[in-house]
């Protein structure tokens, strides 16, 4: 008796759901081709990549499964181990660093006149529209051992000549260090534009409580900022564990595994070596680390709330 | 207080100036050392010297400078009315002149500079104007429309966009290859039309478009096609300037795709182009300066010029949730 009526109830709302469809088809029309694209480039490659990490790739024969090979492969390299240590140094030192530094430079410049506001938004943020490609040319230029700006400016200084790149214990260094020079523009302008919108009224309670301006900045701004805090140190992070074009137009991840990446390797293995099985399923671990810690990130910095 | 109010304002001062210089001094470096003399011919040293590799490296065009002294002497000859003396040093000049643009000319004459620009240029059109048509199109049904699967497919649209695009980087070159369209424009044109964080904005952006608005289209008979073409999609401007403004700066500066796909050289986007230059030209830092300007002149004036649209695309993909 029951389980009839729920057949009926849910014959009647599948033609409901018909109607409906056909009532709306000019919206399924509006969004088809966006959804062949998306599904054709994002969502089958996506799952074929999970299918190809398990199976050995072949160019004559066709596939074979490999069970978890390529996940044993990618955990027993060395190059892989190296990769993973040298991306988690990277993004340790060069997330917090570059959040924080936005945020000062952010609350620098709010306290200025509408025109060097803008003149120093456009400054910070004019290095980021500008392509790694170029920014890492240019790097590997001032990093030249002979005749790059650096090794002449740490001269002032009374210190020898550094082959930044071209040694084991530099090179990653001067890749962080580059990386922190580089302002966080996107950073910058996001904590603009939220200190903007904090209520006044809050500072002013503050005031009268008898607050200073570095109290009301660490009590008042710091707090209200969380959301773009967490927004950005997700988004540099996630930006962090993909570092690819300064590796390999500076360095190409040497000396030895001394610059190697997640990304550089995923490169190298899938494109140069072309073991496709092999790269999808270090492909497949960047993501998977790239999700852990997305998702422990937000957890950690949102628990105040 | 209102004098120590005057020098926290010149401490920030000072402060957000040295970072300025620390930030903008790479871009500096690209066009003063495109523009450096690499072989002119010293008179002290009596040899071609190149300024380039100078130890300590010359911190502006010295051209500039050269070129100068070498005009006054030009003209001091002028006026004593010695001819040959003048005569010289208006060679110099010129020399000068054709030196300091050399790294620009052998770029466009010797590599295929004009070609990578094009390139550049007609993909980043093509893809722009096709990302703004197809995310506003789905952005505004996802937003104003009610019918079975909506939120299934803007669910799932939303979760790739946590997923590194280097996942799939292997299948789609599989793909690619097996499409046949390996080394064509298509391999970028047609990913680059399918990326979906153009949708999630627009649709973000769409909800704050009234209601009202759309229904009294309907009552006065528009169709669904006028209704987005001529109401949604005027009211949609701002952020179609943002996502617009975005995805042509993406396009223009992507670069781990295009290497692995493009292999002939008239077919080069400008960050390929400029990969290739420098495994060519290792050492050689005019040139690889030079092309590194031209790549980077486009979007610096983009940016001067659409400032405002720049924020507001942050603060629209970035701040609300």
């Amino acid at each position: 008796m029951q389980l009839s009526a729920r057949f009926k109830n849910a014959g009647e709302s599948l033609k409901r759901t018909g109607k409906q469809m056909r009532k709306n088809y000019a919206a399924y029309l509006f969004l088809l081709p966006k959804l062949i694209l998306f599904t054709l480039f994002i969502a089958i490659p996506v799952v074929w990549a999970f299918l190809l990490s398990f199976q050995e790739y072949r160019i004559v024969e066709s596939n074979t499964f490999a069970g978890i090979d390529n996940y044993m492969k990618v955990f027993e390299s060395e190059a892989f181990r190296e990769a993973l240590v040298n991306t988690t140094i990277y993004t340790v030192v060069t997330v917090p660093f570059n959040v924080i530094t936005a945020l000062i430079a952010a609350s620098l410049i709010h306290s200025l006149g509408k025109f060097a506001q803008n003149f120093f938004r456009a400054a910070f943020y004019l290095p980021t529209v500008t392509s790694m490609v170029i920014i890492a040319m240019v790097w590997r230029w001032m990093y030249n051992y002979e005749f790059g700006l650096f090794n002449h400016v740490i001269g002032w200084f009374g210190m020898e000549p550094i082959n930044w790149l071209g040694q084991t214990d530099s090179a990653l260094w001067a890749i962080i260090i580059m990386q922190m020079l580089i302002p966080f523009g996107v950073g910058i302008i996001l904590y603009m534009a939220s200190m903007s919108s904090i209520s006044d009224s809050l500072y002013e309670a503050a005031t009268i409580d008898g607050a200073n301006a570095f109290q009301k900045w660490l009590k008042i701004t710091i707090p209200m900022l969380t959301p773009s805090t967490v927004y950005l140190t997700l988004l540099s992070t996630i930006g962090s564990f993909q570092v690819f074009t300064q590796i390999i137009l500076m360095t190409g991840g040497g000396p030895g595994y001394a610059t190697e990446t997640l990304v550089h390797l995923i490169y190298k293995t899938g494109f140069r070596d072309f073991e496709f099985g092999l790269a999808a399923a270090q492909s497949v671990v960047l993501f998977v680390i790239i999700f852990i810690i997305s998702v422990l990130q937000y957890k950690v910095l949102n628990r105040n709330k | 207080m209102k004098k120590r109010f005057k020098v926290n304002k010149l401490i920030t001062y000072l402060l957000l100036s040295v970072a300025a210089v620390i930030s903008l001094l790479p871009l500096y470096w690209v066009f003063s050392t495109s523009l450096q003399l690499k072989s002119f011919q010293d008179e002290e040293l009596e040899r071609p010297t190149s300024y380039v590799n100078a130890n300590p490296p010359k911190m502006y065009p010295i051209g500039i400078s050269e070129y100068l002294e070498h005009w006054g002497k030009a003209r001091d000859a002028e006026k004593a009315g010695d001819a040959e003396q003048e005569a010289y040093h208006r060679e110099v000049m010129s020399t000068i002149v054709s030196d300091t643009f050399s790294g620009f000319k052998s770029l466009f004459q010797k590599n295929q500079m004009g070609m990578w620009f094009f390139n550049s240029l007609y993909i980043g059109i093509v893809v722009t104007i096709g990302i703004l048509l197809l995310d506003s199109m789905a952005g505004y049904v996802l937003a104003k429309k009610r019918f079975p699967g909506r939120n299934l497919i803007f669910w799932l649209i939303i979760s790739t966009m946590m997923i590194p695009s280097q996942v799939t980087l292997v299948p789609m070159f599989i793909m690619i290859r097996d499409l046949g369209l390996m080394d064509t424009h298509w391999a970028l044109i047609l990913p680059d039309l399918s990326m979906v964080f153009g949708v999630f904005l627009m649709r973000q952006f769409m909800l704050s478009i009234p209601d009202e608005l759309i229904e009294a289209a309907k009552i006065d008979g528009a169709s669904e096609w006028k209704t987005y073409w001529k109401i949604v999609l005027p009211l949609a401007r701002p952020g179609l300037a943002a996502l617009g403004i975005f995805t042509f700066m993406n396009v223009w500066n992507s670069f781990l795709w295009p290497i692995i796909v493009l292999n002939s050289a008239k077919l080069y986007t400008l960050p390929v182009g400029l990969k290739t230059l420098q495994d060519a030209n290792l050492a050689d830092f005019k040139l690889l300066m030079s092309g590194a300007a031209i790549a980077a002149i486009p979007m610096i004036i983009v940016f001067l010029i659409f400032q405002r649209h720049f924020v507001k695309g942050l603060t629209l993909g970035g701040v609300k949730e």
